[in-house]
């Protein structure tokens, strides 16, 4: 088999003289989706911060590939998505603005297909509104489309589902199978059960 | 080399070998001192044009230049803990910034009093004390940043990277500040420059300086060893030691 | 549809460049307060300076050159704020450290747009304002051409400040700390090279040293800015 997508070994944080978590091995493979869980302040941010190359404050090593993310940070980012806790959206800008400006930033023409994926996420007729008059939930399904619009094999999600009502919640996690069924991997923190995906493993944090 | 290097990066091993050094440093710290001060105020000959006055650069002097090496002691131990993340190096780096700052100010402080007898006035925009007086400005944005950061890995980087930018902009700063000096002020007397100063007056002078760097690396090793405990507080080697005394 | 994408489709960076900028330049036009502010603040701090001292023509005209660069290297300093904060805020800055792209380009084009919404703002008013305090009409070219020369110097200094400043609380006196003794040479030979215009000397000298620095803030700057925002972001 080859490499899993995502691999840490051994990473160890501390923060503020409060070790988060010691020896802390993770494995991802494609088709898996992972939800890591733990109470507030375990450290659950702070590790995806890691896992996604923003933060270098740790020891152990995250492998993409079986390669060190720092020194293949091109194209690991390539193949990556993550959505954090702020929403990612200019407020100034439009949706269509803001997904434009993704699109470009990864380096890929995306046309028209802007104003499908922005129906796919219930936004059909916000496309020209600025995103301060959309609703914080509406703001965060702005966001959410990027997972439409970029295929990338991993996505990193970091409580996806705040701010989102029911209907959303049953898309995402719709996404999320989809996402693993196409060989993709999913690394999410969420409180919530993910009852619809199938093939959910857990990691406990704290 | 490179276990050697990565040796000097332990803090225990520091903390061991600064311990045994330290008492050595202090005493030849003090010896200088003294013999240099007592040459300085005994038996240098007078200056021919400010008298006894001009005895106060055998303490601004020796200021001025550790004021300035220190800066550059304090980038060049910032990026080798940016580079190969040498918690020690952190440690100093940012014992170096207060302890430079101390420094200046004291550098600009017995300038001001040298300034007095001499020009008439405690401050004079002359090119030397206002480069001096900036330096002092950038050491005190170190501190600043060095202290708004809470996480400390985060706070040894961000100086470290400031002070990096500082050490590009110093040459540029005192180019500057020269040339602005000339413009405005053509011709102030300037002692230092003097070419022929007997051997006299500066032989101790040179061991005041000498005296300066011990002092100066005393200093610095009681404060990275302050640290050092404090960040180390949690392995068994500090709790050991403290456990002992 | 989940392929690896192995070979980075390189878009030319020009496009990358093009994209960060006019993201900014749009996202500033929609408030446009952000863009006059720094002016009306340029335009107080000079009117203080006939206030506060005097009004007398030969003093004003003699003032006239370090008054209008202190008040524009004030006004560069507060429009630093629009720089990474609010980008930090609402998380678009942490996807620009994570898109695949070289940062140095992103970063060379939000600085290029902080200096088109500050310093070129700053140097097309700077004429009136010189009119008013008297500068010598002579004097007026080397206005304009040390403040085009200077602000970007200003603007890629700053940048440093504000990248290693973002996300600290009331960071902006801090900003200020940080960045003020790092403006002085710029201040020096601009305002050096007005002063020496009004009475007739030749200024190549130093609007060569000022491009020299600006050539020098263009190659290094960008470097500490990304080291700035990489460490910023980490925690």
């Amino acid at each position: 088999m080859a490499d899993p997508l995502l691999q840490a070994n051994r990473l160890f944080c501390e923060r503020e003289r409060r070790v988060l978590f010691s020896d802390l091995d993770l494995l991802l493979n494609a088709g898996e989706v992972l939800q890591i869980e733990g109470a507030n302040g375990s450290g659950k941010t702070t590790l995806l911060r890691i896992l996604i190359g923003l933060s270098d404050a740790y020891e152990g090593e995250v492998l993409w590939r079986g390669q060190c993310i720092k020194s293949r940070r091109a194209e690991y980012q390539m193949n990556m998505h993550y959505l954090g806790h702020a929403a990612g959206i200019k407020a100034a800008l439009t949706a269509e603005e803001n997904l434009r400006w993704y699109a470009a930033l990864s380096g890929q023409k995306v046309g028209d297909r802007v104003w499908d994926v922005l129906a796919s996420v219930g936004l059909r007729g916000y496309e020209d509104t600025p995103c301060y008059t959309l609703s914080a939930g509406q703001q965060r399904r702005v966001n959410l489309a990027r997972l439409y619009m970029l295929p990338k094999k991993i996505w990193i999600l970091d409580e996806p589902f705040t701010a989102i009502d029911k209907s959303g919640v049953a898309a995402i996690e719709k996404l999320m199978s989809v996402q693993a069924e196409q060989g993709g991997a999913v690394i999410v923190t969420t409180h919530q059960d993910l009852s619809s995906v199938t093939n959910v493993r857990k990691v406990m944090l704290g | 080399m490179w276990t050697w290097f990565h040796r000097l990066g332990s803090p225990r091993w520091f903390y061991e070998i600064s311990g045994r050094w330290l008492p050595w440093l202090a005493v030849a710290a003090t010896l200088l001192i003294v013999v240099g001060t007592t040459w300085a105020l005994l038996f240098a000959p007078q200056d021919y044009q400010q008298g006894n006055s001009f005895r106060i650069i055998y303490i601004h002097v020796p200021a001025a230049f550790l004021a300035q090496s220190c800066y550059m002691i304090m980038a060049v131990a910032g990026a080798v803990g940016l580079i190969w993340k040498m918690k020690l190096a952190d440690m100093a780096a940012k014992s170096c910034a207060s302890i430079g700052a101390s420094f200046t100010l004291l550098a600009l402080i017995t300038g001001a009093v040298w300034g007095k007898p001499t020009w008439g006035t405690w401050w004079v925009w002359d090119a030397r004390l206002t480069s001096m007086l900036i330096l002092f400005f950038l050491y005190l944005g170190v501190v600043a940043l060095h202290s708004a950061i809470t996480d400390r890995d985060q706070a040894a980087k961000a100086s470290a990277v400031l002070a990096l930018v500082g050490l590009v902009n110093i040459p540029i700063i005192k180019y500057s500040v020269e040339w602005w000096n000339t413009l405005h002020q053509p011709a102030t007397f300037t002692v230092t420059e003097k070419p022929a100063m007997p051997a006299e007056m500066w032989v101790p002078l040179l061991i005041m300086v000498l005296g300066f760097y011990c002092f100066f690396a005393v200093a610095l090793i009681m404060r990275t060893r302050f640290e050092i405990l404090v960040r180390e507080w949690r392995t068994r080697w500090v709790t050991e030691l403290l456990n002992k005394q | 549809m989940t392929q690896t994408i192995s070979a980075n489709p390189q878009p030319s960076l020009l496009a990358l460049f093009r994209t960060v900028l006019s993201r900014d330049l749009v996202v500033a036009f929609r408030h446009p307060s952000d863009l006059v502010n720094p002016l009306i603040f340029f335009m107080i701090v000079v009117t203080l300076f006939p206030l506060a001292v005097s009004p007398e023509k030969q003093f004003l005209s003699q003032a006239a050159p370090g008054v209008l660069w202190v008040a524009a290297l004030l006004a560069t300093l507060l429009s630093l704020d629009m720089l990474f904060q609010s980008d930090f805020q609402d998380g678009t800055l942490e996807q620009l450290l994570l898109a695949p792209q070289p940062l140095y380009i992103s970063i060379l084009a939000k600085v290029c747009g902080h200096w088109l919404l500050s310093g070129l703002p700053l140097t097309l008013i700077s004429p009136l304002l010189a009119f008013m305090l008297f500068l010598p009409a002579e004097a007026l070219p080397a206005l304009v051409v040390t403040l085009l020369l200077g602000t970007p110097v200003l603007s890629f200094i700053g940048a440093v400040g504000s990248a290693l400043t973002v996300g600290l609380r009331k960071s902006g006196l801090l900003l200020s700390l940080l960045v003020l003794p790092l403006y002085i040479p710029v201040l020096i030979f601009s305002a050096g090279a007005v002063q020496a215009a009004t009475i007739g000397l030749p200024i190549v000298g130093h609007l060569a040293l000022l491009g020299a620095m600006l050539a020098l803030a263009l190659v290094l700057a960008p470097l500490a800015i990304s080291a700035g925002l990489r460490i910023s972001l980490g925690s």
